[in-house]
């Protein structure tokens, strides 16, 4: 019965997404406030209704409901009760709910946090994202219904994907789809504001909070699916330049562009059509991510699903918004005028040039990702574009980002001289001459690559402390100068400097990583580098949904006792497919990777995978600052004054509104 | 400078930062672009000498030879009408094994054999490779008929 509750929740939310999606639209053309005046309540039913979905769904997968074919394909009742819950989203249809149960939650959240916007904009808003949340619920219900009974019952389910097993798994999607999902927000600001021809600068601080929230949550979300690849799948790498990788990497570049444009838009008025431009291709980019894993086309791990109706209408999605989007872009565009002229030297310059170098970063992503993809459906030979591909764009593109970044914050808005440039760089240029010098002597035999990678994570650090010492240099109470520095700029520092630390952290995993395949015998012990592992031997385990093998390796570092790392190789029950879980000894400064190989021959021996990876975690962790730095720009108090002034501004006329909703 | 002239020089500017770029990418993706081949391709010599390509089929049963001391492997890759032996050394996937579809990348050898250096086993029973499967439909014998559905759940 609950099932088929989830199933009705699921067609009546449809419903009312459609009248979300025509009604305030409709209104807002016509100027009628009682039709504006459905877009709220249809938007908040819409997702109750889709969230009493998902917990049918849910209460199917921990009650063991096996008579629904979704639940039985993915779940089984060994699997301990939060693997049950994650299960929900572990294949196709499950995460397909959770991408419109997402989108629920940002259209709440949107009017919730919005209504200081004019009503006939809000409105827009909300149809826009009830047309997006049709389409998808349009798509669960006719291709992918979760809901589907089997006949027989079985007895038992077929079980998650031991891979899937795992924490990462519970909260990894959901936080990849927040950011999705969230570009939503910001294309549907750019399509109202297109279609109500009103762009100006109070469209771009709307718009800006919610473009952070989402690119927050993309960047944790990519963060820690990498951290969940190391440790589960990767035998210790951390990026694959895998498609699916890829597809959520490309609108992560994208949106990284677009919260600069952003800014520029906001301040000082510029770039206007290029700002709604990007807006919508972030969001494309969000889709076509969404079709890449989920219609099957993908020759990897993460393609769950081989079906071509499910590819057709993902397509055929793709097609209308975007198409949809750029159609109207086209047409309304001209209307839209930028002001602010600004300098060739200037902050808007630098902005300009990081939005160049992303740009073109996402198109060569997008390059090397379709191509194979273009090839195989041409019927024109079977390639793939591998890594080298990836490393070798991105090292051109990313010297240029990196020495801009540092600058950037540095100029004035408008204009800036060229010898105030010159004196606000000696300090960086001093550090990050002196960090190349005492690099070139100590590594110029091991790499230059190392020494160009940490010369220029050295210039970001040095050119964001600069811009900090900027603001408080000079003022007679320099702490307090620090305490009233907008949040927002603290947080943009922040971010730059996660973007350095991650810089070092890939430079240096990249060049000194020691990888070693080898055999051991119980009592054997190998040395890497100052690091000697001792195979004692392996014993039996048995977990609850598996049984396996466990090594025992210790570990000592110079002669002394360092810890004692337990790799295991485990065979699950149901799928009888085994799965390797490496031991990891993390540090800030290194990490220790062992992964148990196979038994080989009879007297003990097993091989293993030995690596000692120094710097990984600052991979992460510059990522992690990164999104920090997103959430102080989010909850600047600034931001909300300004709003708050906007908002005051035009309640100040009444006669304002009206011609608000006429515009 | 005019604001007219200043725009020239930032577009000109811009253009030719993204034509270096746009001719590098193309220049990489020209060198790195990988193909794939399946045993009776490269048995009729399609595949490049000297080139790495990569290689997919079914694991041949009982052709997976360790050597004795090392970690070195052997076995031979089929798609049911052709054959090729490859080498590898170092630590298999956790789903390799004989009947089992894989893809490895590497290098031709003299005497025909391959030289892999990556072994890619998928990470699910019924998954097969794309290339694989298609490479065992090509091939007159249908070994590749008889096994499950592909990928159909996680």
């Amino acid at each position: 019965m609950i099932p088929e509750l989830g199933h009705f929740a699921l067609v009546l939310a449809l419903s009312l997404a459609l009248a979300q999606a025509i009604f305030p639209v409709y209104g807002a053309l016509r100027d009628r406030a009682n039709l504006m005046a459905v877009a709220v309540p249809a938007a908040r039913g819409q997702f109750v209704f889709i969230a009493c979905s998902f917990a049918a769904l849910a209460y199917a997968f921990l009650t063991n409901d096996f008579s629904v074919a979704y639940v039985a394909a993915n779940s089984n009742t060994a699997l301990p009760w939060y693997y049950r819950f994650a299960a929900v989203w572990g294949a196709h249809e499950g995460s397909l709910l959770l991408w419109v149960l997402i989108l629920g939650v940002w259209t709440v959240a949107v009017t919730v946090f919005s209504r200081e916007l004019p009503m006939a904009f809000r409105s827009r808003v909300l149809g826009v994202m009830g047309l997006v949340s049709c389409g998808f619920l349009l798509f669960l219900l006719t291709t992918s219904d979760p809901f589907t009974r089997l006949h027989p019952a079985p007895l038992e389910g077929r079980a998650l994907n031991p891979l899937l097993q795992d924490p990462g798994l519970v909260i990894h999607p959901p936080m990849l789809y927040m950011g999705y999902v969230g570009f939503c927000v910001a294309f549907s600001f750019a399509v109202a504001a297109l279609l109500g021809g009103r762009l100006d600068s109070a469209w771009a601080r709307w718009s800006r909070p919610w473009t952070t929230g989402a690119w927050v949550f993309l960047t944790m979300g990519i963060t820690m699916g990498s951290y969940w690849a190391y440790y589960e799948l990767g035998w210790g790498g951390w990026w694959f330049w895998d498609p699916v990788e890829n597809a959520s990497f490309m609108p992560w570049l994208a949106g990284t562009a677009l919260i600069h444009s952003l800014a520029v838009t906001e301040k000082r008025g510029a770039f206007k059509r290029w700002t709604v431009l990007l807006a919508i291709l972030t969001f494309s980019l969000s889709l076509l991510g969404t079709f890449l894993v989920r219609s099957g086309v993908l020759t990897s791990v993460h393609a769950f699903a081989v079906d071509p109706l499910r590819g057709v209408f993902v397509l055929g999605l793709l097609v209308v918004f975007v198409g949809g989007s750029l159609t109207l872009y086209a047409w309304r565009a001209r209307k839209v005028h930028s002001i602010g002229r600004f300098e060739l030297l200037s902050r808007e310059t630098m902005l300009l040039l990081n939005n160049a170098v992303l740009t073109v970063a996402a198109a060569t992503v997008l390059l090397g990702t379709l191509y194979p993809l273009a090839m195989d459906a041409l019927g024109l030979g079977q390639v793939s574009v591998g890594a080298p591909y990836f490393e070798t764009v991105f090292l051109p593109l990313g010297i240029p980002l990196l020495v801009l970044v540092a600058i950037g914050p540095l100029l004035k808005w408008k204009g800036d001289r060229w010898q105030e440039l010159a004196h606000k760089l000696r300090g960086p240029v001093l550090i990050a001459g002196s960090a190349l010098l005492v690099l070139t002597w100590w590594l110029w035999q091991v790499s230059l690559g190392a020494v160009l990678g940490i010369t220029l994570a050295v210039w970001v650090a040095a050119g964001s402390f600069q811009a900090l010492r900027e603001r408080i240099v000079g003022r007679r109470n320099p702490i307090a100068a620090l305490r009233r520095m907008p949040r927002s700029i603290t947080g943009m520092l922040l971010a730059h400097l996660g973007l350095a630390v991650f810089v070092a952290g890939v430079t240096a995993v990249n060049t000194f990583e020691v990888s070693r395949d080898l055999k051991m015998r119980p009592g054997d012990s190998y040395a890497v580098s100052d690091y000697s592992f001792r195979f004692v031997g392996t014993h039996p385990i048995q977990g609850p949904n598996y049984q396996g093998t466990e090594a025992r390796v210790e570990v000592s570092h110079d002669g002394k006792s360092l810890t004692v790392l337990h790799p295991q190789k485990r065979v699950y029950q149901v799928q009888r497919m085994p799965m390797t879980e490496a031991a990891i000894d993390g540090g800030i400064f290194r990490d220790m990777f062992v992964a148990l190989g196979e038994p080989l021959g009879n007297n003990g021996a097993w091989s293993f995978r030995i690596r000692l990876k120094p710097l990984v975690r600052w991979v992460w962790f510059g990522a992690v600052m990164m999104a920090i730095g997103g959430v102080m720009c989010i909850t600047d108090p600034r931001y909300r004054r300004l709003l708050a002034r906007d908002a005051a501004a035009r309640h100040g006329t009444a006669a304002d509104r009206l011609s608000e909703a006429r515009t | 400078m005019t604001p007219r002239r200043k725009r020239i020089v930032l577009v000109g500017l811009l253009l030719t930062g993204v034509a270096g770029a746009a001719a590098l990418a193309l220049t990489a993706f020209q060198q790195n672009l990988l193909y794939f081949f399946s045993p009776s391709q490269v048995a009729a010599g399609e595949a490049p000498p000297d080139y790495p390509f990569r290689l997919g089929g079914l694991v041949a049963a009982e052709t997976v030879e360790r050597e004795s001391g090392s970690l070195s492997v052997r076995f031979d890759v089929t798609d049911g009408s052709q054959t090729i032996p490859v080498t590898y050394t170092g630590v298999l996937p956790d789903l390799f094994r004989e009947g089992q579809g894989v893809v490895v990348h590497g290098q031709l050898g003299a005497g025909g054999i391959f030289h892999a250096d990556q072994v890619l086993a998928k990470h699910d029973e019924e998954y097969m490779p794309p290339e694989v499967k298609e490479a065992l439909q090509v091939s007159d014998n249908g070994a590749g008929a008889s096994r499950g559905p592909m990928g159909g759940a996680p």
